[in-house]
This record gives C-alpha cells, structure tokens and sequence, in this order.
C-alpha cells in the first residue's frame, strides 16, 4: 500500500514533466508529420531556449519576456536549417545534423560554461514555476495549472494557423510538393517556415523545461527528438480511429508526452537502471515506426487476408 | 496568348545518358484554342508542358505568356497564370487532406496566403456548387480525404481545381491515361465542358489518336523534339486516324512509334 501511494506520489511530477515534453513534442509535430521531414534541429535547439531564457532571467529580464526570447532563438535555429536545406540543397536531416552541431558552440557560448543553475531562493518569485516538489508544497499543483494553460493556448494557436491559407499551404507543402508548387505555393519557403515554427516552439519548451529543472545545461537537449516522436507515436496510437480533427490530434499528441512519462516513472520506480531509459525509448520508438512497415509487408505477402488488421 | 519561341533543351548534357529533346521548338497559341498534342514515345510532348509550366527550366529561346515574358520565373510564380492536370491523378491533389481543403489550395492560387481563414462557409458553397457539376456526388464529400476517391474522381477535382480561377492557360499531361476506358471518356466529356464554360486555351497531350482528333479545334503531331504537323479548322474536323498515321509516316519517314496509340 505504501509503495502504491509513493508511486502515486510521483506522477505529478511526471505529468508536469510530460506536459512540457508534450510542448516539444508538439513542435516537432510539425516537422515530422505536417511537412513529413525528420528534424534533428530540435536537440540543439530546446536547449538553446533554456539557455536563452535561463541567462536572461539572471541577468534580471522579466519571464515572459525571457521566454519570447527563447521562442525567437529558435525560430533562428530553424532558419538556419531551413536556408542549409532550401539555399544549399542539403538533405534536410544532414541540415538538422549540422545546425545542430552548431547549436553546440551557441549554447555554450550563451551559457558560458555548461551549465547555470537557476537557485530557487534568489530566483524563485523570478519564474513562473519552480522544481520545489516536496509533497507538502501546492507548487506542483500551480506548476501543472500553468502548464495546462499553456498548452491549451498553444493547440488553439496552432489550430487556427493551420486552418488559414498559409497553413493550409504549410501542409499541402507535406502532402505533395509537385502539386503544391502547380497550385503557386512557394514550396522553399514554406519549408523554412515550418522549420522555424517548429524550433521556436520546441525552444519555447526549452524554457519551460529549464524552469522546471531550475537549471540549463549543455547537454539537455540530447535525445530530444526520440522523447518528441515517442510521445507523437503514443498520441496517435491513443486517437488513430477517434476523429481526425486537427485540434484532437495535437491535444493527443501532449496526452502522448505525458503517458510518456507516466511510463518512464514507473520502470524508475520499479527499479530499471536509469543507464538503459534513452535505450528503451529509442527501441520503442523503432518498434512502433517498424510496425506498420512491417504490417504492410506481411499482408501484401498473404493474399486474399481481409484489408484492415 | 502562349508563345514558345526558338526553345532548346537537353537533359545529362555531357554524360553518356545526355538526351537532347529539342534544338529549336516554336510555337504559338492562340486565345481560346484548344490544341491536342500527338506523337510517339520520347518526342517531346510532356517535356513541352514542363518547359511552359517551369518544372524544367530551359536551356535557350524564351516562352511567353499572354505576351510577358515568364522563362526565368520560377514554377510556382507561373502558376498564376496556368492550371495543370498530370497523368497520375494521385500528383494533382494532396492525398491526406479534404477535398475542400484541396480546392482551398487551388482557390487561393494566384493570390497572397495570408494568416486569412482559409475556408469559410461561403467558400463551402461555392465548392459545392462547383463540384455539383461533375455530377459524381462529390459535393456531398467535402470532408472526405482526396486519397479514398477514385481515380477518375480525383482527376476530375483536379480538373475543378486546374480551371476554377480561370487560367489564361491550361496543360493536360495525358490525363485520362491511367484511367479505364469508360472513367477516361467521362473525364474528357468534363474537360470539354470546363473549357468551353471558362473560354480557356488548353494544351493537351494525349496518347490516343481518337482522343485527339474527337477533341480540340487544332491538332499538332509532335517527333522527335519537332512538330511535324499542325492541322485545324475545317481539315482538323475531316481527320481520321489512318489519314493521321500516313501523315506522320510521310512526314517523319518512319512508323508511328506507339502501340498504346495504334491499339486506342
């Protein structure tokens, strides 16, 4: 009974954790599933936005403020890509590998050493929610409020972005470029537009995720992406057959993230070594891109099977 | 209203796979003519409407629209001034999303995309009005995603798509050719419709001889990379197909290089 409740202790901290991994995984959703490109841009850049907004919020600047910030900095990261892949003709997962090596430089360069610790007692009324996770503290309750909100605010943004021409034509980029570039869509600067959209917002989380862990540090971005696809797989594994409306999706696609990472505390919690977590999300995460390939294969094999498994 | 002047193009050049399609192609369309392109495999036909569409960029001579000069603008700046319907009929219209949502991609052809709405219920009308004159149900399918309708259905969209903000031109890439018979008849009886309501000059290729004789007030043959006969009015009407392949024998000096034509 007690190792339950202790269990039931930590998913709090796991939904916070999860909802702002669901901001990330949000941002790379339009990559990876609206202009159907893989994008390695996002493990630099969410941890560029910590460490933009982190180092602002040192130097005194307000939170929102440092957190603007933090989105605008992303968004560079993303144009950069975008120009390699677009300019330069570089495939664009070679364009991510590279922006993201620079990154490296760029965020110890604004972090000035490897990491900066944002102490709770001189910068806790500074940020907008703090790591203060003892039991008996609300923080974790407003922590989650917060967070909520801010997720809400950004779906419903993205929503209305996708429905307007420019959107539209954001997708239609994803979907069929020959027929995008028929249809008089600037199909190069769609693609930068995407890939700056998604970075500022996964650098956006980046900040989010710096407040959470009141400190940025160089090497928090590692792996980003397979946290970010996991929790797109996972959400749409939830709402494959629900509705196909674009608002749900994107709301399935945080309910992703923090199953995600009610997951990930559970096997802590049950005692798996922490070496072998990015192990396991990296093979589920192949598992659940094999599957349908897989899927197809078997049933193009067997002739005469019913269409749908 | 579309003219080719003096166009040369060659793909690979100075490899060994190097494929010079055309040293010095002309020609003029009129407003309002309706022109099918024939002509055995590898003469030219489809690199033709690549060239006028800007998916390929030519190598000399200038192409001309309406009198303005577009052979340095870039394919999606062209398209204003043109719509386009390709062989596959999966490359006209995005598979993953609505019907509606493809037509608001066509509708906002030639115009700024902006942060506007881009479907409002009023746009929801007049697609349905629009796709109520196919007669194939399809205005009651505007959430459908494009990639579960038919063949023929989508060709026909994209045909609703390439012609619903008027074009001064319109470029059919063998169109009909990946559909059956009877699917392919009724795509090319709403093909002429269309041009015929919006007064469009049309441009298209076809394959089938019967096609391109049936349709169009001018005919043009097409081999290796030249036009070789160009026939309209009253001649165009009195064609057949055997006048059609003596013409081309006669011309080109060798058979007419197309099964699929000759068995159409």
């Amino acid at each position: 009974m007690n190792i339950f409740l202790n269990w039931l202790g930590t998913l709090p901290g796991a939904a916070s954790q999860g909802l702002i991994w669901g901001v990330m995984a949000i941002g790379l959703y339009i990559t990876f599933k609206i202009l159907d490109v893989a994008d390695l841009t996002v493990d630099g850049s969410i941890c560029t936005g910590a460490a933009v907004c982190v180092v602002l919020v040192t130097k005194g600047v307000n939170i929102w403020i440092a957190m603007l910030a933090a989105f605008v900095a992303g968004a560079l990261a993303g144009l950069v890509t975008g120009f390699l892949h677009t300019l330069l003709g570089i495939p664009v997962i070679l364009s991510g590998i590279l922006t993201q090596l620079m990154l490296w430089s760029v965020n110890l360069l604004i972090l000035g050493g490897s990491n900066i610790a944002l102490t709770r007692l001189k910068y806790g009324d500074k940020v907008l929610f703090t790591s203060d996770s003892s039991p008996e503290s609300a923080q974790i309750y407003i922590t989650l409020g917060i967070l909520l909100a801010i997720s809400a605010v950004i779906i419903a943004v993205l929503y209305w972005f996708f429905g307007t021409e420019l959107g539209i034509s954001l997708r239609s980029t994803g979907s069929n470029l020959e027929m995008s570039r028929a249809q008089g869509i600037n199909t190069n600067f769609t693609k930068v537009f995407g890939l700056a959209l998604s970075n500022a917002i996964v650098a956006f989380s980046g900040a989010l995720l710096a407040q959470q862990q009141a400190s940025a540090n160089i090497n928090m971005g590692k792996g980003a992406i397979v946290i970010g696809l996991a929790a797109i797989i996972v959400g749409e594994a939830f709402c494959m057959k629900a509705t196909t409306n674009f608002a749900v999706r994107l709301l399935f696609v945080a309910v992703g993230a923090i199953v995600y990472w009610f997951v990930y505390q559970t096997v802590i919690f049950l005692g798996l070594p922490s070496e072998l977590l990015k192990m396991l999300s990296a093979l589920v995460v192949a598992i659940f891109l094999g599957v349908p390939y897989l899927k197809k294969r078997l049933f193009s094999k067997k002739k005469g099977v019913k269409k749908h498994a | 209203m579309l003219e080719i002047k003096n166009v040369s193009k060659t793909f690979n050049e100075g490899t060994v796979n190097e494929k010079r399609v055309f040293e010095d192609l002309s020609l003029t369309l009129n407003d309002g003519d309706f022109v099918t392109v024939i002509g055995g495999n590898g003469a030219g036909k489809s690199t033709m409407l690549n060239l006028v569409a800007g998916a390929y960029t030519v190598d000399g001579g200038s192409i001309l629209i309406d009198g303005e000069d577009v052979t340095n603008l870039p394919e999606h700046k062209r398209a204003k001034y043109m719509g386009r319907v390709f062989q596959d009929p999966r490359t006209g219209t995005a598979s993953d999303m609505w019907v509606e949502e493809n037509m608001s991609i066509a509708d906002s052809r030639g115009h700024k995309r902006g942060l506007r709405w881009a479907i409002t219920g009023r746009d929801r009308e007049r697609y349905k009005e629009q796709l109520k004159l196919l007669s194939l149900g399809l205005e009651n399918r505007l959430s459908t995603k494009m990639g579960l309708l038919s063949g023929g259905q989508r060709q026909a969209v994209t045909l609703l798509m390439a012609t619903m903000k008027k074009p001064k031109l319109l470029l059919l890439d063998e169109h009909t050719a990946a559909l059956d018979p009877k699917t392919a008849a009724k795509v090319l009886e709403i093909t002429d419709q269309l041009i015929r309501e919006n007064h469009l000059t049309a441009l298209m290729v076809t394959h089938n001889m019967r096609d391109a004789i049936a349709h169009g007030n001018r005919l043009i043959m097409m081999h290796a990379g030249r036009i070789i006969l160009d026939i309209s009015g009253e001649e165009k009407k009195n064609l057949t197909v055997e006048a059609l392949l003596e013409k081309f024998s006669q011309t080109s000096g060798s058979e007419f290089s197309s099964d699929r034509a000759l068995l159409s």
